[in-house]
């Protein structure tokens, strides 16, 4: 009767029809229940921190940019915030209204792929479709304003270099307005329908204290009850904007898909809010000579809190840029919620946590 | 595209790419750009591809896994390097761990390149893979077509 | 609107030897860990480890500076989640960290250089000049 206890390991991807992108799981495995699960990474790992050798500070920010085509926007924003720290320069009002417009914008276009691929990834076909399809109106918005759909480089140490006026002001609100309307007929479906309900209520929960021993950070915490959103640290134009962290106590995968939904209608509100009291004035500082010191900068990304760690010495070519990603801090949450479970849900709480394999490995 | 006889299907690998490409590859094949009417299917298995659309520059850890995908997949077959990093290696060419573009290992046919490549390219290139695949499985079909004619004469002679 | 009195970051520069004990006291004060890094600046490693009060957000970053063949303990036994940083600075930096609870032995990135970011880069750079 020993060989009933024995365990196997099963590889997980990196080719995997589940994910878009490559990981690497090996689950050990006792019949179908999943004893532990050991990442390998390493598929996207390209080095790009290594780049400041022959990149100079204000090239840097193109390459921050593509970290991850997805939150491609805030990661370039991040890096240029830590630079204009350490130089000691204040954006302008309007800059800052812009970068926050933007970050918004880039959320939702995140957050509405996501609820797509978690649809997908529990055989919802026709509401993966219909994600996509309103996400495609942010992207118009996107492309609108900065004229790339996912990478725009409209991010510069100082500021911005693309303003929006009121004509595509006024195009935003009215796409706001839409992507709402379509959207509350989605929620419906995600909240209401059994066999969503079925199919996400009570998989993969961690507690709080899990979340808070192995450092996992953005919605897939406050999922867990961490309210924990360094929007509140203030940067940009949030400490002038009305709204409040969502979290959920359940823990669990339909947790997490609320707590999700809701950020795109809280993204929607805090953009109607910027819009209406974006000041007049200049886009950018000029910034002279070269870095000198270090910084921590925190922003919070659609996964969540996001590092920018950069160190210079006075010349062009930065010390050490660090970036620390949301999902490379996910990675123990996910491999301690992937114990004890089934190994049909293994692809859906992968999903879960929002995986960014290329933002993970750099 | 005028008479398309087939309709291949296509495989999807990330390489090392920012997510950029991918997620525009995706944004392809949903409704609103919905590359599926040219006939083409998305699958996860590369036994059933024919189409590879690959994404990324390739690292020193992917090189195999792509090798083995490309390998997996069965002949005719045609590689469609999406952005300018399944291209050269575009804005990573430069890191320790890039070794260059897809074609470093594999043998590509199309070229698309846009960082992030938009959805209409992708589309474009699409479309010239379909009439390549079109036209390599002519290639293909009358080849055997002449062996087996040739086995048979031989039959007939023997 | 949000209140946005965050306190100022704190930087605490500590010996190698200090750094369990600094760490078990920023997990006892409710510090959850945030991040750890390293940078190689002036043939020296610079480690930092950063710890965030979710309540103030405040970061508290404690900092080593060693020469490059200076052994760090491992805090993963204090700080299960310091796990993959850890890793990662062993790995792309070499820094000589001892007793990780999941050492992957360099196999964490499976890249072909060694210590890429490290002292060796120096020396690839100066090879190649010459």
């Amino acid at each position: 009767m020993q060989q009933l206890g024995k365990t196997s390991v099963i590889p997980f991807g990196p080719q995997h029809p589940v994910l878009p992108e490559p990981i690497h799981l090996d689950l050990v495995v006792e019949d179908e229940r999943v004893v532990e699960a050991l990442p390998s990474i390493g598929f996207i790992h390209r080095g790009l921190e290594s780049l400041t050798d022959k990149r100079d500070f204000n090239q840097m920010c193109y390459v921050a940019e593509r970290t991850c085509g997805i939150c491609s926007f805030q990661h370039g924003m991040g890096y240029c915030e830590a630079v204009e720290h350490i130089f000691g320069v204040e954006t302008p009002d309007r800059a800052k209204y812009l970068r926050t417009i933007w970050s918004e914008l880039g959320r939702m276009h995140s957050h509405l792929l996501w609820l797509g691929l978690l649809a997908d990834a529990f055989g919802y076909e026709n509401l993966f479709y219909q994600c996509w399809r309103i996400r495609e109106k942010v992207l118009d918005m996107q492309e609108l304003t900065t004229g790339g759909r996912l990478i725009f480089s409209v991010n510069k140490v100082g500021g911005v270099i693309k303003d929006i006026d009121v004509e595509k002001q006024k195009a935003i609100l009215k796409a706001m307005d839409e992507v709402e309307e379509e959207l509350s007929v989605i929620r419906k479906t995600f909240f209401e329908d059994y066999s969503v309900e079925s199919r996400l209520k009570g998989i993969g929960i961690l507690t709080a204290e899990q979340i808070n021993a192995l450092g996992a950070v953005g919605p897939f915490a406050r999922a867990s009850g961490v309210k924990a959103d360094m929007r509140l640290l203030g940067y940009d134009a949030y400490p002038e904007l009305d709204f409040e962290p969502i979290t959920s106590e359940d823990g669990d995968c339909y947790a997490r898909c609320y707590v999700r939904m809701l950020e795109v209608f809280q993204s929607i509100k805090l953009i109607r809010q910027a819009i209406a009291q974006i000041p007049e004035g200049e886009l950018s500082v000029p910034v002279k000579g070269n870095p000198n010191g270090e910084y921590f900068m925190r922003v919070e990304q659609p996964r969540g809190e996001a590092f920018y760690y950069v160190k210079a010495n006075g010349k062009p070519n930065l010390q050490r840029m660090r970036i620390r990603t949301p999902t490379f801090a996910n990675v123990p949450a996910l491999c301690e919620m992937l114990k004890n479970t089934e190994i049909a849900d293994v692809g859906l709480l992968v999903v879960s946590i929002d995986p960014c394999i290329s933002c993970t490995e750099r | 595209m005028a008479n398309i006889k087939r309709s291949p299907w296509l495989l999807h690998y990330d390489g090392s790419s920012c997510n950029g490409c991918d997620i525009e590859v995706l944004a392809c094949l949903t409704p609103v750009y919905d590359a599926e009417r040219f006939g083409v299917m998305n699958t996860g298995d590369p036994m059933q591809a024919d189409i590879l659309l690959i994404t990324g520059g390739i690292n020193s850890q992917n090189e195999a896994t792509v090798k083995q995908l490309y390998d997996q997949m069965p002949r005719p077959k045609v590689v469609v390097a999406v952005g300018v990093c399944a291209c050269t290696g575009g804005v990573f060419k430069d890191c320790y761990n890039i070794l260059g573009g897809a074609d470093t290992v594999i043998p590509v046919d199309i070229y698309v390149p846009g960082c992030a490549a938009r959805p209409q390219a992708i589309i474009d290139g699409i479309v010239q893979a379909v009439d390549l695949f079109q036209k390599r499985s002519d290639e293909h079909d009358a080849l055997v077509k002449e062996k087996k004619r040739k086995a048979k004469e031989g039959a007939a002679r023997g | 609107m949000v209140e946005h009195s965050v306190p100022e970051n704190i930087l605490e520069e500590i010996p190698v030897e200090d750094l369990l004990l600094r760490a078990l006291e920023l997990k006892k004060e409710g510090l959850r860990f945030s991040q750890a890094n390293a940078a190689y600046v002036d043939e020296k490693f610079e480690l930092s480890y950063s710890f965030s009060d979710y309540e103030t957000l405040q970061l508290h970053t404690l900092r080593l500076v060693i020469e490059t063949d200076v052994k760090v303990p491992s805090i993963t036994e204090i700080v299960p989640a310091a796990v993959f940083y850890e890793n990662e600075m062993k790995e792309l930096f070499g820094v000589k960290i001892e007793m990780i609870s999941m050492d992957y032995d360099n196999k964490l990135y499976r890249i072909r250089q060694e210590a890429p970011l490290g002292p060796q880069k120096k020396e690839v750079e100066n090879a190649t000049v010459g």
